[in-house]
């Protein structure tokens, strides 16, 4: 059923809407030559262009367009092959021209989709309004003197896609799953990092409540929401405020907003909104930006596989489930490294392994798969040394700890430390006589019909045998002998 | 469309240009002789018209993406009223 | 005759046959405006030890053989374009202590060319006047003089240029027009200036007026010397992505190419009411020289012309409210502190700005805001549209065109001061030109009852300053203008 608020009046729908702003991985800047590396020292990635000095001009980067081109096509969206720059002028520290070059009303990137997945299992399909270019600003900073803030414009300058979406989402769920899903996209096209604590990727969130079966109510924007969580958290608590200015007789006004997490509250930015007219008008330094058909079309050739195809692809590939491949594919590292350890192997295994010890131990120690301390060539040989009986699923799981904390290959681990799994039939067989002599008693309570006790003979030769008894070998003699 | 001085003033705030009381009448006065001029514009039929947004008839030439700036800290501080370390100051703002 | 007196090149075959060297030429530049700066203040910074070395190195360059194509030419330079460690103002005192770490591409080329910056001159604030008097370092005073006594203007925004050039302190100068600015003051001093096409010389490192129709150009006291300064202006710029990407023809050369056969049209539409009876007989003459000349003439229809100036004066300060936005005292320029940070601004542009840009950039705030755009901003451009259709429809008959370039000559100090719009009326001949971006020239063409230069006005195809130099040519010429104005370096005063 649809997710609705309750509310003293009845239910509530919500409708969502996001403004995703996305930095664009390139080597310099929208409109100058400077870097944009994050991190360096202050001003020190700035040319005269990006600090708005007289007589300075404008001239844009080939690959942030193309980027923004990829972008546009991995969100399955139109290519506007004419589109143009204007000025969106505001006087603010850390904005050095006073105006910023965005894309008005002639965007990069027309409507695009983008297909979302909810833990129902449901899949939803979120339009994209458009994506726009448009230059970052600086950056301000309020907490290093007692009356001054500080001014860094590093950051002034660097390429931003603005990606607005269709108000199509309905809970925060799909909120999260939308910009989840977005930052997917994004990674796999390597257009933007999606790094939301480094701010190179940034929301805002377009809110409104109505009564189910209602046109749309009116809207507030909460800005600058920097993690998925707080998006989500952000969107039911706007929600909540709406629907009680609804119920108590007042009218909700479109304003902009802002997310407080520490205290879980949104609060008006109005006092800073009144003052803005921005005055958009045609870039007149720079002309109208015409792609030519046949580079885009050379772009979308080189776009690499998509999540949703290398989704539907490792379950036809590999027979894993649509489950286990929806989460391979949330980061494009972790399903080729699932690629790499299946290749050749028992992909439902690999699939365990990866879903099981191998997530654990990457949350354990903090790391990313790229960073895994278990390679994926290190995976494979331990699952081969499974697949071969040179160890058993048992001393398996042992090594596997040792390999992340060593990250030394298995076959090394195995051989330092004597590991390997026992198959001598006779060495077996010694273990076995030794414990049934050790537990006459137990023997005699089996063979009058507790055959239960069979499994407390397998842990005591294996316990004999240091765990490294073969388990199907061990059971075969077991039986043998207890007739 | 003639401004009142209310409109002055919120133009004048807009543009980040303090305007002294006495200033006002003067300027309405003279914005509105601008404006009273450039009111035979309406008379103009441009239905269908395209507007002119540049000087160049051309389309936009890009440039490639390499490092070729930057690294300048102390130029572009150098003509600061106000620096402290490699930052420009400002009186502080409150968000 | 001095060596003050000398054309652009003229002096150029005298220091290439070593009559004379860089260095005389410039000293005797310097003296010259060490005498007549005080009166005129055409420049508002003079760099007499900068003009002293680079006559040195072009001296040096000269005996080495390798003596670049302007080596020892003492120019002044507007003091909109950006040099690299001299103070750029733009003649506004929100810039005064501005120093460019930097320097415009046009000054580059220039300097690379070997020519001698005799100082930097000075202009309306921000190139925003037609007149001189906005200047926020005191008025220019035009070298003529009327007889009245009464000191007149240069015209603008070029005027410190034009007033240097014609009172022989320089050999030439650069300009920058957007409305008019080359054009007006060369017509108000009796000198030749072109604005060429947009696109043609590079923007960058120019403090930007009004970006979509700013364009540098050449002033001199010939036609001749104002191609071969501009040859060495021209050409494309990477860093201006509205510069073209074509190459600079020789334009000295296209000065010798003579009218015939060339079609020449006369705007009807420019024969303004009230106009002064000598400037419609000026014009007249100018059409009577390029038929004796083997030009065609052919009457034409601009039919939006008089929408000309209202257009100018929204997308002008429309653009330049934009423009002049980074004026705010954080990274550069003159800062008055305030209580907080939109305190500062406000304080820092309200003494840093004077009356006129003030009022420019209020009306420009005006037509960009919300619900006035559409009615003044998109209309203006739409018709601005069409007064490009008119010159693009007439260039399909016609080569070039001829009128006057201003509605009058010089006027005094104090005239035509009433309110705004009278003095914009100035700028009523050249501002479509300047709309539809084509090149234009004007060129002392003749004389008003009181003595007073006029000139006339060649207007040009897109990229075909080729032709404005053969047509601005012959009518130099026929005209054979060779009065001199009272204030110059050399005369008795």
């Amino acid at each position: 059923m649809s997710y609705t608020i309750g509310g003293e009046t009845g239910p509530w729908e919500l409708v969502i809407g996001l403004e995703v702003h996305a930095q664009i991985i390139s080597k310099s800047k929208l409109f100058s030559g400077a870097a944009t590396e994050f991190g360096a020292e202050p001003n020190s990635q700035v040319s005269f262009i990006d600090a708005g000095f007289p007589g300075m001009l404008p001239v844009i980067n080939r690959e942030c367009v193309a980027q923004a081109v990829r972008t546009g096509l991995g969100l399955d969206a139109r290519i506007n092959l004419i589109s143009r720059f204007d000025r969106k002028n505001y006087f603010y520290a850390d904005l050095p021209q006073g105006y910023q070059i965005s894309q008005y009303d002639q965007p990069i990137v027309g409507a695009g989709t983008v297909e979302i997945e909810l833990e129902s299992g449901e899949t939803r399909s979120i339009g994209i309004t458009r994506l726009h270019l448009e230059q970052d600003a600086g950056k301000s900073m309020h907490d290093q003197h007692a009356s001054k803030s500080f001014v860094d414009l590093n950051r002034s300058g660097v390429a931003l896609m603005e990606i607005v979406s269709e108000p199509d989402m309905r809970n925060p769920e799909e909120a999260g799953a939308y910009l989840r899903k977005l930052r997917t996209i994004l990674r796999y096209l390597g257009t933007c990092d999606g790094n939301m604590d480094e701010g190179s990727m940034r929301a805002d969130v377009n809110v409104s409540v109505r009564k189910p079966g209602e046109a749309f109510r009116t809207r507030c924007e909460v800005k600058n929401v920097n993690s998925i969580r707080f998006v989500m958290q952000a969107v039911e608590t706007e929600a909540r405020r709406q629907i009680e200015v609804w119920e108590s007789g007042g009218v909700v006004e479109q304003e902009t907003r802002l997310f407080d997490p520490a205290r879980g509250v949104t609060r008006s930015m109005r006092s800073k909104e009144d003052a803005h007219d921005y005055r958009y008008f045609p870039e007149p330094d720079l002309l109208p930006l015409v792609l030519d058909e046949t580079w885009v079309a050379a772009l979308k050739n080189d776009l690499p596989e998509l999540p949703d195809a290398k989704r539907a692809r490792l379950v036809r590939d590999f027979g894993i489930s649509a489950y286990e491949s929806a989460i391979f594919v949330m980061e494009r590292a972790t399903a080729d490294f699932f690629e790499t350890v299946a290749k050749g192997r028992d992909a439902k295994l690999v699939a365990n392994w990866m879903l099981g010890d191998f997530f654990a131990a990457l949350n354990r120690t903090g790391r990313n798969i790229e960073d895994s301390p278990v390679s994926a060539k290190n995976l494979g040989a331990l699952l081969d040394l499974i697949s071969d009986a040179t160890i058993n699923g048992k001393i398996a799981k042992e090594v596997f700890e040792i390999m992340v904390e060593t990250g030394d290959t298995p076959g090394a681990i195995i051989e330092a430390r004597g590991l390997r799994q026992v198959t001598d039939t006779g060495a077996i067989d010694t273990a076995i006589d030794r414990v049934l002599a050790a537990n006459a008693d137990k023997v005699a309570e089996y063979k009058s019909g507790k055959e239960k006790l069979f499994g407390f003979f397998v842990g005591q030769v294996m316990k004999a045998m240091a765990g490294k008894g073969n388990p199907a070998l061990v059971n075969e003699a077991l039986k043998t002998k207890l007739g | 469309m003639s401004l009142d001085p209310a409109m002055v003033r919120r133009i004048a705030k807009l543009a980040r240009i303090r305007l002294a009381d006495d200033e006002v009448p003067r300027l309405q006065g003279e914005l509105n002789a601008i404006l009273g001029y450039v009111e035979q514009l309406a008379a103009v039929d441009v239905d269908g018209v395209a507007p002119l947004t540049g000087g160049a008839q051309m389309t936009m030439r890009m440039r490639e993406d390499r490092v070729t700036d930057g690294g300048i800290p102390d130029h572009v501080l150098a003509n600061a009223p106000d620096r402290i370390g490699d930052f420009f100051a400002v009186p502080k703002v409150v968000e | 005759m001095t060596m003050l007196d000398l054309t652009i090149a003229e002096a150029l075959d005298a220091l290439a046959a070593k009559r004379i060297s860089a260095v005389e030429l410039t000293e005797a530049h310097i003296g010259a405006v060490e005498a007549l700066n005080p009166r005129l203040n055409a420049f508002i910074t003079t760099t007499p030890d900068i003009a002293r070395d680079r006559a040195k190195a072009a001296d040096a360059a000269r005996a080495a053989g390798n003596a670049p194509a302007l080596a020892g030419i003492p120019l002044a330079i507007k003091d909109l374009f950006c040099t690299e460690g001299v103070r750029t103002t733009a003649a506004s005192k929100i810039l005064a202590p501005f120093i460019p770490p930097y320097e415009s591409t046009v000054t580059a080329r220039l300097k690379a060319a070997g020519s001698v910056m005799l100082g930097k001159a000075n202009l309306d604030e921000f190139a925003m006047g037609s007149s001189n008097i906005t200047s926020g370092f005191g008025p220019v005073e035009n070298p003529w003089q009327r007889a009245d006594g009464a000191k007149l203007v240069p015209g603008g925004s070029s005027g410190g240029s034009a007033s240097a050039v014609a009172a022989r302190i320089a050999l030439g100068a650069t300009g920058t027009d957007t409305g008019g600015s080359i054009r007006q003051p060369a017509s108000f001093c009796g000198i030749a200036g072109i604005k060429p096409t947009y696109g043609r010389c590079s923007r960058f490192g120019i403090v930007a007026f009004a970006s979509s129709l700013d364009q540098a150009g050449s002033m001199a006291r010939t036609v001749e010397d104002c191609a071969i300064l501009l040859g060495a202006m021209s050409g494309f710029d990477e860093k201006d992505s509205t510069s073209a990407d074509r190459p600079v023809p020789d334009f000295r050369a296209a000065c010798a190419r003579g009218v015939k056969g060339l079609r020449i049209g006369i705007p009807a539409e420019y024969r303004v009411d009230g106009m002064a009876p000598e400037i419609e007989k000026l014009w007249q003459s100018g059409i009577d020289w390029l038929k004796r000349a083997g030009a065609d003439i052919i009457d034409v229809s601009l039919p939006h012309t008089q929408y000309g100036l209202p257009v100018y004066y929204i997308v002008a300060p429309a653009e330049a409210s934009s423009n002049l936005a980074r004026y705010d005292g954080v990274r550069f320029g003159a800062r008055v502190d305030g209580e907080d940070l939109i305190d500062l601004y406000e304080r820092t542009r309200a003494a840093g700005f004077g009356a006129e840009v003030k009022r420019r950039v209020m009306i420009g705030t005006y037509v960009l805001s919300a619900g006035y755009y559409d009615a003044y901003y998109l209309r203006a451009q739409k018709v601005r549209a069409l007064i490009l259709r008119d010159f693009t429809e007439a260039f399909a008959k016609i080569d070039a065109l001829l009128t006057p370039t201003a509605p009058s000559a010089a006027f005094a100090i104090g005239e035509k001061m009433d309110d705004p719009v009278t003095m914009y009326l100035n700028d009523v001949f050249t501002v479509p030109a300047s709309l539809a971006g084509v090149p234009a020239m004007s060129i002392p063409a003749g004389q008003d009852a009181r003595g007073l230069p006029l000139g006339l006005q060649v207007i040009g195809r897109h990229f075909d300053e080729e032709t404005v130099f053969a047509v601005s040519s012959a009518i130099e010429r026929a005209a054979g203008f060779t009065a001199l104005p009272g204030l110059r370096a050399g005369a008795t005063p």
